[in-house]
């Protein structure tokens, strides 16, 4: 909502204070104000002037020549505009002024003729295109009559105003008009206001003598009310009347059209004008569309409608889309006479389904959409008849022809002063509240510390006890609110498990060397179900798809996160930075069904993904591209974290490579996978060799255990033995570890690879692995015959499973 | 024989002196002090002098010995010193190369913001609770006094995955959801940070998928004032203690009376710049005290239980407080914003 200050210092004196000021006290008490600006920018020097001649200048065809009365003296000027005339009054920047955009005007010569100014269009005085009446849009502005020569021109065009903008919640329909914004400002600084009565002169001859209003559906249009005017000569409006319409950024039209708009703004009722010569009959009924009914609106297009929307009828045919916008067909023309005048009820619900429908958001629509105040519609179309009686040299003739069904009610609240304080944490007294009260002009009945109040209609958002007591909060004003803090008994805040877990996973991988991402969760419909680790795949069905996306890019939820991640990483790449490793712990969204009507499984997961160089020492000669057990190594240092081991077993799976990637099992479970990614997918990505990891954090902190007994540092010398085994190349080192692991049980305590050998002196299709074994007993020094017993079983044990023999 | 004595010493005092390295050493040492030297050879004769003399010249004798020694020892410790300290000499490096990378990695900047957050309100007694991302209309709005056909609804287009399923607009459905398990009873304290979505076409200040963090308390007697100490305290501890705050009235479906909280603009303390716009206020939060509507649908009687929540979005605080110009950087994992923000 545009407020032109000017305007609103007629309806309240707000001079005692700057418009910064102003905006202040507005924002604190009710309604952000969203800027203060001019509503042009500055100009100076620009005068009315009267053109006393104005003929064809001798050196230019395009060129006038004009004379021009500027009050104290005549200056010659030139003028290109193709609407100057002699006998027009026009605005003049005399030379010396500031025209805006910081233009000077001098005295100069054009073509030889000497000229002493320039006669200005609205747009050279900083009126906004868009708001420039048609009629002038190509030329220079004219001035009505009652203007005299000499007089300042920006002040007559109101370009000296200010434009306060007000951004306002759907609660505050009342401030979508001057008096609505009047009453808010009166409250706000303790002004008065009140919306004057109209002053309307009628004929004798009734209205109901030419015209009936019928109405089908009284719910979705309660009150319709008709006013006849007659005799109308359209024309422009009043100076004023367009210089408001301009600051409130309506572009003036005629004066018909304009009025309709200027009461709009200046009681927020929409109101129709309807050239009733064209609309083809005496009655008027309003009813619901129907299914197919075409209707050509006021510009020009053809809109079909259906009976969600209501329109306008002559009872047979379409003149209006209730609410939204009038039909072509009685449209005020230069030539109507007549003017049927509609001020009307319609129901928010149906002017929305009718706006978004058309994608036609007005004026008119937005009131309505919010709800206008019931005992204003009538008032509204009596103070347009008035003022078309006046500025139109029309006719009104008696009453309003109207259907009423409309609840003017006003809403009772009551307040009990004591509750006021316990909601706000202050003591208000009952005098301030009365004070409060009236200065919002709500009328009320008091009771000691009770309040009965009945809420102005205007206010449609009061309904209850809390809409009263933010009335009462933001008058009183919330800085007056003191600082307290909660009384209740206080409750240890604090991380659930979980939640210091994921923080514990978050952290290690951040202290592991991985960056943390945030990646969408919505994905392409091909990325949702790629990289989805096994257990996941089995469970979901199909990826869960939006109902409406507004792109491919962001259509399916995810059902892991590392096609967004690769996508990342990509985005990087092609911008040289080609050493990544990121992790990110996040939602893939699960659904057992293939049409969703229940919510997805939400599971957390921590995925990475790792591509590039990994702790390169280049002066040292040390250059490492991340590999399988860069990667492998970081999981199980989570493993080894929280304490679950975890089981490696080779795999394959869509999208990985089919020789680099490993199954992890964590307590007999599938929770996850890690390995390269397929050389396929990662030159679709732009990516070199890229190492990922997806594992189920949800399960991983189900099975975590926080230890709680302390373990005893062992107080006997462990005995280490290493071991060298020849094997098929085949088999796998885990497997082999496996079974030492078992065969030496319970003395061996620890199994680690320390070599891997395969080539030169080595048979074809064999390898050589060395294991370094780590023999423990908690309660004795071990003696060397235990050890070489339990080494000589494990020796037989891996050479009975995996064929190994002793390297030589 | 005394004399003999002396003279051994001079000479050897002189030698140790005279000796550049460890074998000079050892071999003055031979020579002076060992079976064969000059010293042993002067006791063996002592067996000619007479009881009277014979004490004197073995103690001179020994204390020459011990002289020599010492010498011997202190040379030589400062020998192997200069020695130790060439070859530590020798072994220098350059220490400005560098050094062998560690891996250094980090949270995200918004991870930072919503912790830094939590632990702010964990500290206040909040607890932190978590919702479904995919929720239903009764969740999302219904049980948030938004009906069906409700104006407000407009205010945040949603992504439906059918008619009953979205993607959360905002986190307040995990409002709704942890009142309705107190079953009307017990008070609720609690923060709920999470994703949240909208139809927003991505540009640099909207972003289809953001991050929302709400909270909520509700008790007997929950004062509007109490709301306006703890978002005090709360933008104190965030923003700094120089900072203030300000309450203005605003409109949510949710909440009645409905605020939004303003801190003073840190960059012109107040007086006005681009940044506030001139006004020297910048939005932080939305809040209120939570409509008798949500109470009720929660299972709380709004007689005697009342509430106030807040709700903010950490990608704002982030692009005030550290000058973020592009909601997108938060998504694109641009590796130089992500290291940018370690230290957050």
């Amino acid at each position: 909502m545009l407020v032109s200050l000017n305007w609103l210092n007629e309806l309240i004196d707000v001079s005692d204070y700057t418009p910064e000021e102003l905006a202040e006290i507005i924002t604190k008490t009710g309604i952000e104000v969203e800027g203060v600006d001019p509503v042009a920018e500055a100009a100076t020097g620009v005068v009315v002037g009267y053109v006393k001649s104005c003929g064809q200048h001798p050196n230019a065809d395009k060129l006038s020549l004009c004379q021009v009365d500027v009050g104290e003296e005549t200056l010659q000027i030139v003028c290109g505009a193709p609407n100057i005339a002699e006998g027009q009054k026009v605005a003049v920047a005399t030379p010396g002024a500031v025209l805006p955009g910081n233009f000077k005007i001098k005295k100069t010569k054009l073509r030889g003729e000497e000229s002493n100014g320039m006669i200005c269009s609205l747009q050279e005085l900083g009126v906004d295109e868009k708001d420039v009446p048609e009629e002038y849009k190509e030329g220079i502005f004219v001035f009505p009559e009652n203007v005299e020569p000499g007089q300042d021109a920006i002040k007559l065009l109101n370009l000296d105003d200010k434009i306060i903008e007000l951004g306002l919640t759907p609660n505050r329909a009342d401030a979508m008009s001057m008096a609505g914004v009047a009453y808010e400002v009166a409250a706000a600084i303790d002004g008065s206001y009140t919306l004057e009565e109209e002053q309307l002169d009628t004929v004798e001859e009734p209205a109901s003598n030419y015209v009936s209003v019928q109405v089908e559906d009284a719910e979705a249009n309660p009150y319709y009310g008709a006013f006849v005017i007659q005799d109308v000569q359209v024309g422009p409006s009043p100076l004023w009347i367009q210089n408001r319409l301009t600051a409130s950024g309506i572009r003036p039209i005629n004066n018909v059209v304009d009025i309709t708009n200027y009461v709009l703004l200046e009681y927020g009722q929409p109101l129709h004008a309807f050239d009733f010569d064209r609309f083809g009959s005496d009655q008027i009924v309003t009813r619901r569309a129907k299914d197919g009914e075409v209707i050509k609106t006021l510009d020009d297009q053809e809109r079909t409608l259906t009976p969600e929307h209501l329109v306008i009828t002559n009872g047979e045919e379409a003149h209006a889309i209730a609410g939204v916008m009038g039909g072509a067909k009685s449209e005020v023309q230069d030539d109507t006479k007549t003017i049927l005048l509609e001020a009307a009820y319609f129901s928010p619900s149906v002017v929305r389904q009718s706006s978004s429908d058309h994608g036609l958001r007005s004026e008119s629509s937005t009131r309505f959409e919010k709800g206008v105040d019931p005992n204003r519609v009538e008032r509204a179309g009596k103070r347009a008849a008035e003022l078309l009686q006046k500025y139109a040299g029309g006719t009104v003739l008696q009453g309003v022809v109207s259907f009423d069904e409309l609840d003017r009610s006003e809403k009772q609240v009551t307040i009990e002063t004591s509750v006021i304080n316990k909601r706000l944490g202050t003591e208000i007294s009952p005098e301030e509240i009365g004070q409060i009260l009236r200065r919002l002009q709500f009328t009320f009945v008091q009771d000691g510390e009770v309040f009965h109040i009945s809420a102005p209609t205007r206010r449609g958002d009061i309904e209850r006890f809390e809409d009263m007591l933010e009335e009462v909060a933001r008058i009183y004003g919330y800085d007056n609110l003191p600082f307290t803090l909660p009384q209740g008994a206080s409750q240890a805040g604090g991380l659930s498990l979980n939640q210091q877990l994921k923080r514990k996973i978050k952290a290690y991988f951040e202290g592991a060397g991985l960056d943390e991402t945030i990646t969408y969760s919505l994905t392409k419909e091909d990325w949702a179900t790629k990289l989805v680790s096994p257990e996941v795949e089995r469970e979901a069905v199909s990826p869960v798809g939006l109902a409406m996306p507004m792109s491919e890019e962001h259509s399916h939820l995810r059902l892991s996160q590392l096609p967004e991640m690769l996508q990342s990483l990509s985005y990087n790449v092609a911008r040289k930075q080609n050493d990544l490793a990121y992790y990110e712990v996040g939602t893939v969204f699960i659904s057992e069904e293939e049409n969703v009507t229940k919510q997805p499984r939400e599971v957390l997961r921590a995925s990475g993904a790792l591509t590039g160089q990994w702790l390169a020492h280049p002066w040292q000669q040390e250059k490492k591209e991340v590999d399988f057990f860069v990667v492998k190594g970081i999981v199980e240092g989570l493993s080894e974290l929280l304490d679950i081991p975890f089981e490696y077993e080779k795999g394959k799976l869509p999208d990985m490579h089919p020789g680099r990637t490993a199954i992890i099992k964590a307590g007999g479970k599938e929770i996850g996978f890690i390995g390269q990614v397929h050389p396929k997918l990662q030159k679709a990505f732009g990516l070199k060799e890229t190492y990922v990891f997806d594992l189920n954090a949800e399960e991983l902190m189900s099975q975590y255990e926080k230890e709680e007994a302390f373990q005893t540092i062992p107080r006997y010398p462990s005995v280490s033995r290493d071991i060298a085994l020849v094997v098929d190349e085949t088999v796998a080192a885990g497997d082999i570890a496996a079974t030492i692991e078992e065969a030496g049980a319970p003395l061996v305590k620890d199994v680690q690879v320390f070599d891997l050998y395969q080539g030169e002196h080595m048979e074809e299709g064999k390898k050589s692995l060395a294991y370094n074994l780590l023999y423990l007993d908690p309660n004795r020094t071990l003696k060397d015959e235990e050890v070489e017993a339990a080494h000589e079983n494990i020796l037989n044990a891996v050479k009975e499973q995996h064929k190994a023999e002793l390297r030589s | 024989m005394k004399e003999r004595l002396e003279q051994l010493k001079q000479e050897a005092l002189q030698k140790v002196d005279q000796a550049t390295d460890v074998q000079g050493l050892k071999d003055v040492r031979v020579e002076y002090l060992g079976k064969k030297g000059p010293i042993t050879e002067v006791l063996r004769g002592m067996g000619k002098l007479s009881k009277e003399e014979r004490p004197v010249i073995g103690q001179l004798a020994n204390e020459v010995r011990e002289s020599i020694a010492e010498a011997i020892d202190s040379k030589q410790s400062r020998l192997e010193d200069e020695a130790l300290e060439k070859q530590l000499e020798e072994e220098s490096i350059d220490v400005t190369l560098p050094g062998r990378p560690v891996q250094v990695g980090g949270p995200h900047l918004l991870t930072s913001i919503v912790e830094e957050i939590e632990d702010l309100f964990i500290g206040m007694g909040f607890e932190i609770k978590e919702g479904p991302e995919v929720e239903t209309d009764y969740y999302n709005f219904e049980a948030l006094n938004l009906p069906k056909g409700h104006p407000a609804r407009d205010m945040q287009d949603s992504f439906y995955v059918t008619e009953e399923l979205l993607m959360r607009t905002h986190t307040s459905p995990v409002q709704a959801r942890t009142m309705g398990q107190k079953n009307g009873q017990e008070p609720v304290k609690m923060i709920c940070p999470g994703k949240v979505y909208r139809r927003d076409t991505d540009d640099a200040t909207h972003s289809h998928q953001f991050t929302q963090m709400e909270g909520l308390l509700v008790d007997k007697d929950v004062r509007m004032s109490d709301l306006k100490g703890v978002l005090n305290t709360f933008a104190k501890q965030m923003f700094g203690e120089d900072r203030d705050i300000r309450l203005r009235p605003s409109f949510f479906p949710f909440t009645e009376p409905s605020v939004e909280m303003d801190i003073s603009c840190k960059m012109c303390g107040g007086e006005g710049c681009s940044v506030c716009k001139q006004t020297g206020w910048i939005e932080i939060l939305g809040a209120g005290m939570v409509h008798p509507n949500v109470l009720e649908m929660a299972g709380y009687d709004p007689e005697e239980y009342s509430g106030f929540a807040f709700g903010m979005g950490p990608e704002r605080i982030a692009m005030l407080k550290y000058g973020v110009d592009d909601i997108r950087h938060f998504y694109t994992n641009d590796s130089r914003f992500l290291k940018q923000y370690h230290k957050a």
